[in-house]
C-alpha cells in the first residue's frame, strides 16, 4: 500500500466528513479508443480510491443495502476493512455469501438494489458499493491470498446442478461448502453459461469467470461440460439410475424470439444469442487468426431492442474491426428503456447511434442477403400492462436504414429441452418451470431457480435463486430418508 | 477429451471416424446428431451418428474434407483426441412398424440414412435402400448398407456401377411402376432433398429428410438453424432435424447454408498458406 492510502486507513471521522468525501468515479478506457478493442471498459479502482470510497460509509445502524442484495453479502462489514486498509478480511467477509464477487463488482445493477437503499444516498450520492466489491474481488484475485471457506465433513449426499450459469455456479457453491458432493452438468463447452456466451469479454473479462470456476473446483465441485440433460440423460436418470438425491434447474432463458415481421429468416439477421455467443464463447472476435468460428461482417448494423442484451450486442458489434455503424432501434423511448444506463452512456459514448420511438416492420433482401430494414417511427400512447406507455406507430412515417446485419435482442423464452424431458415438472404458459420461492417445484427433490424460472432477469437475481434453493435442498437432503 | 480409435480414408475426401463417446451412446437413437470441436480455438459442428456401438462405447462419424475444420479432422489419426463431442441431438427418426421404407442416400448422406434403415430393419420393417455416388470407387458404405436393407439399387453419375443417373432416377422409374413404398426417406444434398421430395409429391407418398442448416449450440439456444416448415419458423436442432419433406423451405435452406460462406472461405485460405508453408519446411528439412 503506498503512503497516501496507509495515512488514510483507519482515520476517525463524523459522520458529516464521511458525507463529504466525493463519490469516487471510475477510471476507464478513453471511448474512441475502447471502441476498436475488446479489453475491459472501467479499470478498476486504485486501493487509494477504495479506501475513500469506503470511508463514506457511515457504518449506519439499520443498513439496508445488506436487504437490498439478492445475496445479502454483509456490506457495511466488507466496507468496513476496505476502509481500515484490511483487503483480505473485506475478501473473506464478502465470499461469505458471495461465490462470484468480481462478476457482481462487474455486472450487477447496483443502483436498483444495493446503493439504491443506501442510506447517505438521500442526502449525497450513495456509496460506490459495486466498484469497491470488485476492487476487493480483484485485489484478492491478483494478490494470490485466496480465502478459502470452512468446507464442512463430507454428507454422502449427492446433488446434480443443470447448467454452469450464476444460479448453478452459486448454488453447487453454497452445497459444497455444506459438504455435499456436486456435479454441475453444463451443456457447452465451457463453464459459465450467460457469463461466457453473452456477456461480453469489455464488460466481463473471461478470465474472471475461469478464476471464479477455478474455485469453485477447489471447494470440490465437479464440473462435467459437453453434457446436455434431456438428451446427455434425463433428470429421471439423474435420480434414478445415477444417485443423486437432488436436483437443481437453472438452465436459463436460452430460446431466441424473433419479432415475426418479414424477411427474418434472411442472412443477415440474426438473434443476439447468435451474434454474442459467436463473438465471446466462440472469442469470433479473434477469427480468423485465434478463432475459428465465423462472425458476420457487416459494416452497418441495426440492435433492435432496449435492454442490456442490446447494448452488449451494439457495443460488441461496435468493436468489429469491419463495423462502420451500429444503430439501436428501439421503439419506445429512453426513459422505458430496460437497459442499466451506465450501458447506454457507455454506447452512446462509443458513438452508437440510438433511433429510439423506432419499430422494424420488415427486412429487405436482396439474392437471400439483408440490404435493409424499413422501420416505422411511433408515439407514446396510454401505458400498457408492463406499466410502460405503449408505442403506437405514427402512419406514414415508414423509412428504410441501410443495414446488412440485423440484430434481434428482444427477449428470450425458456428453453424447453428439460420440460419436454422430466414427466411430472409443472411449467407455466411461457415454458417457465413453476417453483416456489426456495425454487421447489412440482417434483420431489427437484429445485429450479433462474431465468428458467423467473424469465429473462439479472445474475444477481440468478444467483440468489441459486442461494435460496441451496439452503432449501440441504434441508432436504439431511432430512430425506 | 474424445480419442479417435480408427480413422479410415475413404473416397472422395470422405473420412471415418470410430470416435470413444460413452456418455453418447447410452442415448443414441436413429436420426440423432452429435456436435464436435476440434481444439480450444475449434467451431463446433454437427454431424449425424452413422453408427454407434454400445458394448465399445464408441460412435462412427463420416465426415467430408471440405472446410477448415473439416480438413484438420482429416487430419488427425487413430489414437489423436477431439476436444469436445456433446449430444446426442435432435428428435430421433420415427420408426413405426409394418412399413416399407426406400432410403434414398446420396454421397456422405449415406452414412446418415444406415441407422435409420437399421432401426426399420430391426422392427421388421420392409427396407428398399437407394445409394448412389458419381462412380463406383466413390460409392460409400455398399456392404453396410446390404446388411441392413431387403434390396440395395445403386446409381453412379457415370454408370460405371447400377444404373447410370442419379439416386432419384432410381426413385422415379420405382414411382412410375407403382411399386408399394409407405414412406420415403431422403438425405443428401439439399437439391437432392428437393429432387425426392418434388417426385413423392406427386404420389402423395410420406416422406422425411434430415436438414443440415449451419447451426452452433445444439440446444435451442442461437436460432442460427431456423428453417421453415409449412410457413413455421422451426429449430432445426431441437425441434429436427427430421422432418416432412413436403412442407420444407428448401430454397430458405441453401440460402441460409451460404451465412458464412465469405468468412468460410477466408478461413480455409489462411489455413492452406500455413499447410504449404508448413509442408515447405518439412520439405527443406529433409
Amino acid at each position: 500500500m503506498s503512503n497516501e492510502a496507509a495515512e488514510h486507513t483507519g482515520r476517525k471521522l463524523t459522520n458529516k466528513e464521511r458525507m463529504k468525501i466525493p463519490r469516487h468515479g471510475m477510471p476507464e478506457q478513453d471511448p474512441l479508443e475502447r471502441a476498436k478493442n475488446f479489453l475491459e471498459v472501467p479499470l478498476g479502482y486504485t486501493p487509494e480510491m477504495a479506501i475513500e470510497e469506503a470511508e463514506r460509509c457511515i457504518q449506519c445502524k439499520n443498513p439496508k443495502c445488506i436487504e437490498g442484495c439478492p445475496v445479502n453479502v454483509k456490506i457495511p462489514q466488507f466496507i468496513f476493512h476496505v476502509a481500515m486498509g484490511n483487503f483480505e478480511l473485506a475478501a473473506h467477509a464478502l465470499k461469505e455469501t458471495n461465490a462470484l464477487p468480481a462478476v457482481c463488482g462487474r455486472v450487477c445493477p447496483q443502483e436498483e438494489q444495493c446503493e439504491a437503499v443506501c442510506t447517505i444516498g438521500a442526502k449525497v450520492e450513495p456509496v460506490a458499493i459495486g466498484r469497491i466489491e470488485r476492487f476487493v474481488a480483484d485485489w484478492e484475485r491478483a494478490s494470490g491470498k485466496i480465502s478459502f471457506p470452512p468446507i464442512a465433513a463430507p454428507t454422502g449426499k449427492k446433488i446434480a446442478i443443470i447448467g454452469a450459469g450464476p444460479a448453478g455456479l452459486t448454488c453447487a457453491g453454497d452445497l459444497a461448502k455444506l459438504g455435499h458432493a456436486v456435479t454441475i452438468f453444463e451443456a457447452l463447452h465451457k463453464p459459465g453459461g450467460v457469463l461466457v456466451y453473452g456477456i461480453p469479454e469489455f464488460r466481463l473479462p473471461k478470465q474472471i469467470v475461469d478464476a471464479e470456476v477455478q474455485f469453485l473446483k477447489k471447494l470440490g465441485v465437479e464440473i462435467q461440460c459437453d453434457f446436455v440433460v434431456g438428451m446427455t440423460r434425463t433428470v429421471d436418470e439423474l435420480m434414478n439410475e445415477d444417485g443423486f438425491d437432488a436436483v437443481f434447474i437453472g438452465t436459463g432463458a436460452g430460446l431466441p424470439y424473433f419479432m415475426g415481421i418479414p424477411g427474418e429468416n434472411l442472412n443477415g439477421v440474426y438473434s443476439a444469442n447468435e451474434f454474442l455467443t459467436r463473438v465471446n464463447l466462440m472469442k469470433g472476435f479473434e477469427f480468423p487468426n485465434h478463432a475459428d468460428t465465423p462472425v458476420p461482417m457487416a459494416k452497418h448494423v441495426a440492435v433492435i431492442g432496449g435492454g442490456n442484451t442490446a447494448m452488449d450486442s451494439a457495443r460488441t458489434a461496435r468493436r468489429l474491426p469491419w463495423t462502420e455503424k451500429v444503430y439501436i432501434v428501439y421503439r419506445r423511448s429512453s426513459v422505458e428503456m430496460p437497459a442499466r444506463k451506465e450501458e447506454i452512456h457507455h454506447g452512446e459514448q462509443e458513438g452508437i447511434e440510438f433511433l429510439l420511438l423506432t419499430n422494424p416492420t420488415r427486412f429487405i433482401g436482396s439474392n437471400g442477403w439483408l440490404v435493409g430494414m424499413e422501420c416505422q417511427k411511433m408515439e407514446l400512447g396510454e401505458p400498457d400492462a408492463s406499466g410502460r406507455r405503449k408505442p403506437v406507430p405514427i402512419a406514414g412515417s415508414e423509412f428504410v436504414l441501410d443495414v446488412e446485419a440485423a440484430i434481434v435482442a428482444t427477449g428470450n423464452g425458456s428453453n424447453p429441452l428439460i420440460n419436454k424431458t422430466t414427466p411430472g415438472l409443472t411449467i407455466n404458459k411461457y415454458g417457465n418451470i413453476i417453483a416456489d420461492e426456495t425454487g421447489k417445484t412440482s417434483r420431489e427433490g427437484v429445485w429450479a431457480g433462474g431465468d428458467i424460472v423467473i424469465g429473462a432477469a439479472t445474475v444477481i437475481k440468478a444467483m440468489g435463486a441459486g442461494k435460496k434453493a441451496a439452503a432449501a435442498i440441504h434441508e432436504y437432503v439431511q432430512t430425506k430418508k | 477429451m474424445f480419442p479417435i480409435i480408427e480413422k479410415n480414408d475413404l473416397a472422395a475426401k470422405v473420412f471415418r471416424y470410430v470416435i470413444k463417446a460413452p456418455q453418447i451412446v447410452k442415448k443414441a437413437k436413429a436420426g440423432q446428431f452429435v456436435i464436435l470441436r476440434l481444439h480450444d480455438e475449434g467451431e463446433r459442428i454437427p454431424i449425424t451418428l452413422a453408427d454407434w456401438d454400445v458394448a465399445a462405447g464408441t460412435i462412427t462419424l463420416y465426415v467430408q474434407a471440405v472446410g477448415k475444420t473439416t480438413i484438420m479432422m482429416s487430419m488427425m489419426k487413430a489414437g489423436d483426441s477431439l476436444m469436445d463431442v456433446v449430444g446426442p441431438f435432435g428428435i430421433p427418426s420415427n420408426v413405426e412398424p409394418g412399413k416399407t421404407l426406400v432410403a434414398v442416400g446420396g454421397g456422405f448422406g449415406i452414412a446418415a440414412i444406415h441407422p435409420i434403415v437399421r432401426a426399420h430393419k430391426l422392427i421388421g420393417n420392409r427396407t428398399i435402400s437407394i445409394i448412389g455416388a458419381r462412380s463406383k470407387e466413390l460409392l460409400l458404405m455398399e456392404n453396410e448398407m446390404r446388411a441392413i436393407s431387403d434390396e440395395v439399387r445403386i446409381a453412379t453419375d457415370d454408370g460405371s456401377f447400377g444404373t447410370k443417373g442419379f439416386v432419384t432416377t432410381v426413385l422415379k422409374s420405382m414411382l412410375e411402376k407403382n411399386e408399394p413404398i409407405d414412406v420415403v426417406l431422403a438425405i443428401g444434398p439439399v437439391v437432392m432433398m428437393k429432387a425426392v421430395s418434388d417426385l413423392t409429391r406427386a404420389h402423395g407418398i410420406q416422406t422425411l429428410v434430415s436438414l443440415n442448416p449451419i447451426m452452433m449450440d445444439g440446444t435451442g439456444m442461437c436460432g442460427a438453424c431456423r428453417v421453415v416448415i409449412g410457413n413455421k419458423m422451426q429449430f432445426a436442432c431441437v425441434d429436427g432435424p427430421e422432418f416432412d419433406a413436403h412442407a420444407v423451405d428448401f430454397d430458405l435452406l441453401v440460402a441460409r447454408q451460404k451465412m458464412y460462406s465469405p468468412q468460410e472461405k477466408i478461413s480455409l485460405d489462411i489455413f492452406e498458406k500455413i499447410c504449404e508453408t508448413q509442408e515447405h519446411r518439412e520439405t527443406a528439412a529433409w
